[in-house]
């Protein structure tokens, strides 16, 4: 078949162009714009070039440090997010049963906490986690430990981190199952009668099998609890103290609730960058992933 | 190394079979003995792999025994029968070299080091792995991935039997000759019992010295590709094997004649015990129906087929259609023209299953 080359099928592009720029570019753009000036109020604004970025970018000022702060946090969250989600995704998936109708019943089970939005799942937890009147903060109190996510910073971030847990292991298992699915029954035979045990069975089957949706889960738990604000904002609001102000929290504090536009723009811009890095090099290693399967089925 | 019998094996999918048309596989009592190449041939879903996989015990029978030479090994695991398979896809562990891959299945059995790596290399040297051995095995053509799942059957010391099922399927055509010919030798060379399920009577017949026949389930013949060709002892065995098959025709006998639409074609043998009320048929292969100008059943020809090594004709004979062959010697094929049987390769069926007749002539 014949491609014929017609650049003016460029113009064809234009339509989707127009609503991308209207839509994020100029937003994206008018945050630039922000993160260069400042202002004394009365909408007068005067040039400070890079001065913002100096200041986020510098640890020992006020912005640095609340950034770093923020960053580190928010860092620590994610592994913490990653060191429990996908081994424990990996192990539900495992126990799911492979045929039969407690298929379905496990996989709407464990879709369940996937439907429920944000905002409802921190005031569920918020509720569920209390002291007086909720269950799980009730019954933990009443086995003798001091539990008090609203005061204590360690309480609160065990309860972000079961919260968060409860919320998304169900993504991360769900991804896995539909791996471990893919693999055709002949491999389990085989290994049977090499005379495989459990673990070799996991080690070389199971696990080389699911290695490309786990790039894809970790991706998808990284990029999600780096950018988290509801739930903890809904449920601590970041507190107690800062104690569990995540950069997203922190940005709309920043924003916000200072108005200060041009830290703020400044600090977007940063957290933006930090995204589409982490996002490019899990891209590059998901398409040498790729290529290398590529090359193995050619 | 060791005789296999399966002794009234029967298998059903659905836990409390009621009827025979609840078993996947029918009660077959057989025994492979040791050191034969035996092919297990039938159409897709005829219960070859079934039957497969109860030998190397991946599947439990409903009914029966299994032994291997006096041993019950019925509810043995499948790893502690000595049993090797090869699947229709290729398997093998993606993340592990060509060695490892081999090494695995005495590695899990915790063989000492130093032996393992005598075997692999011997194995290895036996299917041509050497040059590979070192390379991951997943970036393997299909054929060589065969191989290794091959060798990982092997490199036990102890296997008694290999099991192939259908293992050349997803391989090149020229390939597939090269692969064949290489288990052939290692029948000859290792003194092994293979037992090769396929649904390709070429594969089938090429490799085994006896060919087990299923459909629906069930054993219809065992014999030598000879055998089941020059005596099909069911009209299923004569459609399958041939191309093209045998020609069943309904047909009433009498005596020494038998009646296909009134046409009457002379026996070699008599029927005295032909059972009533059932289906009788005859059954003539085209290899042993030749057409000719005169002096046969009138026939009309339909067209002629050049195979290649040879013509067969698609004739009517009294309104039925037969495939008969053409003598090289006959150039011209007019419409009319008569056909000459062998009577002694004419067969006889019951409801499908062949008719022992009485006194050659």
């Amino acid at each position: 078949m014949i491609k014929p080359l017609d650049n003016r099928a460029w113009f064809l592009v234009l339509p989707v162009f127009a609503v991308v720029a209207f839509s994020a570019v100029l937003p994206l753009m008018t945050v630039v714009n922000y993160s260069v000036q400042d202002t004394f109020g009365n909408n007068q604004f005067f040039w400070n070039g890079v001065g913002w970025f100096q200041d986020l970018l510098d640890p020992s000022k006020e912005l640095g440090g609340r950034f770093f702060e923020a960053l580190w946090r928010n860092l620590l969250f994610s592994a913490i997010i990653l060191a429990i989600q996908i081994p424990l995704g990996i192990v539900v998936a495992l126990s799911m049963p492979r045929e039969g109708w407690t298929v379905a019943l496990c996989l709407v089970l464990m879709a369940l906490p996937l439907l429920i939005p944000w905002n409802v799942v921190g005031t569920i937890w918020q509720v569920f986690a209390r002291g007086d009147i909720g269950l799980l903060g009730w019954a933990v109190n009443r086995t003798g430990i001091d539990y008090n996510y609203t005061g204590d910073s360690l309480d609160a971030w065990i309860t972000i981190v079961v919260m968060d847990v409860w919320h998304w292991t169900s993504l991360v298992a769900l991804l896995c199952y539909a791996g471990l699915k893919s693999i055709p029954d002949a491999y389990y035979q085989a290994a049977r009668i090499d005379g495989a045990s459990r673990w070799a069975v996991f080690r070389t089957i199971q696990l080389p099998k699911m290695r490309r949706v786990l790039l894809i889960a970790v991706l998808l738990r990284f990029m999600d609890s780096f950018m988290i604000y509801t739930e903890p904002f809904v449920l601590t609001g970041g507190g107690p103290g800062n104690a569990t102000t995540f950069l997203s929290i922190d940005l709309v504090k920043l924003a916000l609730g200072q108005f200060d536009l041009g830290k703020a723009a400044a600090m977007s811009i940063v957290y933006n960058l930090i995204i589409l890095a982490v996002c490019w090099v899990f891209y590059t290693v998901m398409t040498n992933v790729d290529a290398d399967e590529r090359r193995a089925e050619a | 190394m060791a005789r296999i019998t399966l002794d009234r094996l029967a298998h059903a999918y659905k836990p409390d079979p009621q009827g025979p048309q609840d078993y996947a596989l029918k009660e077959i009592h057989h025994v492979w003995d040791q050191g034969g190449a035996y092919a297990l041939l039938g159409p897709s879903g005829c219960g070859k792999t079934t039957l497969l996989n109860i030998i190397s015990g991946l599947v439990r029978p409903t009914r029966g025994r299994i032994l291997f030479d006096d041993r019950d090994v019925t509810d043995l695991a499948t790893e502690e029968r000595n049993i090797a398979q090869v699947f229709q896809f290729p398997v093998v562990y993606d993340t592990m070299t060509v060695r490892e891959n081999l090494a695995f299945p005495l590695k899990n059995r915790r063989v000492p080091r130093e032996t393992v790596a005598r075997r692999v290399e011997e194995i290895a040297r036996m299917l041509d792995l050497m040059r590979v051995l070192d390379r991951k095995a997943r970036n393997l053509t299909a054929d060589m991935k065969q191989k290794i799942s091959l060798g990982r059957g092997l490199v036990r010391p102890d296997v008694a039997a290999i099991l192939f099922d259908e293992p050349l399927t997803v391989i090149d055509p020229q390939l597939k000759w090269q692969l064949r010919s290489t288990l052939k030798e290692l029948h000859r060379a290792l003194d092994l019992t293979m037992i090769y399920v396929t649904h390709d009577q070429t594969e089938a017949l090429t490799f085994a010295d006896k060919v087990v026949v299923m459909h629906d389930g069930a054993v219809v013949q065992t014999g030598t590709p000879e055998e089941l060709f020059v005596r099909p002892a069911h009209t299923f065995v004569g459609h399958f094997i041939g191309s093209p098959g045998m020609n069943v025709l309904p047909c009433r006998v009498e005596g020494r004649t038998a009646y296909v639409e009134g046409q009457a074609i002379v026996l070699d043998r008599a029927y005295p015990a032909l059972p009533q009320n059932r289906r009788i048929e005859l059954g003539i292969r085209p290899e042993f129906a030749k057409l000719a100008a005169s002096g046969g059943l009138p026939v009309r020809v339909r067209r002629i087929d050049d195979i290649g090594r040879a013509r067969i004709a698609r004739v009517d004979m009294a309104g039925r259609a037969l495939a008969a062959s053409v003598p090289e010697s006959m150039d011209a094929v007019g419409e009319e023209a008569t056909l000459v049987v062998d009577p002694r390769h004419i067969h006889i069926y019951a409801d499908g299953h062949l008719v022992a007749g009485e006194g050659a002539r």
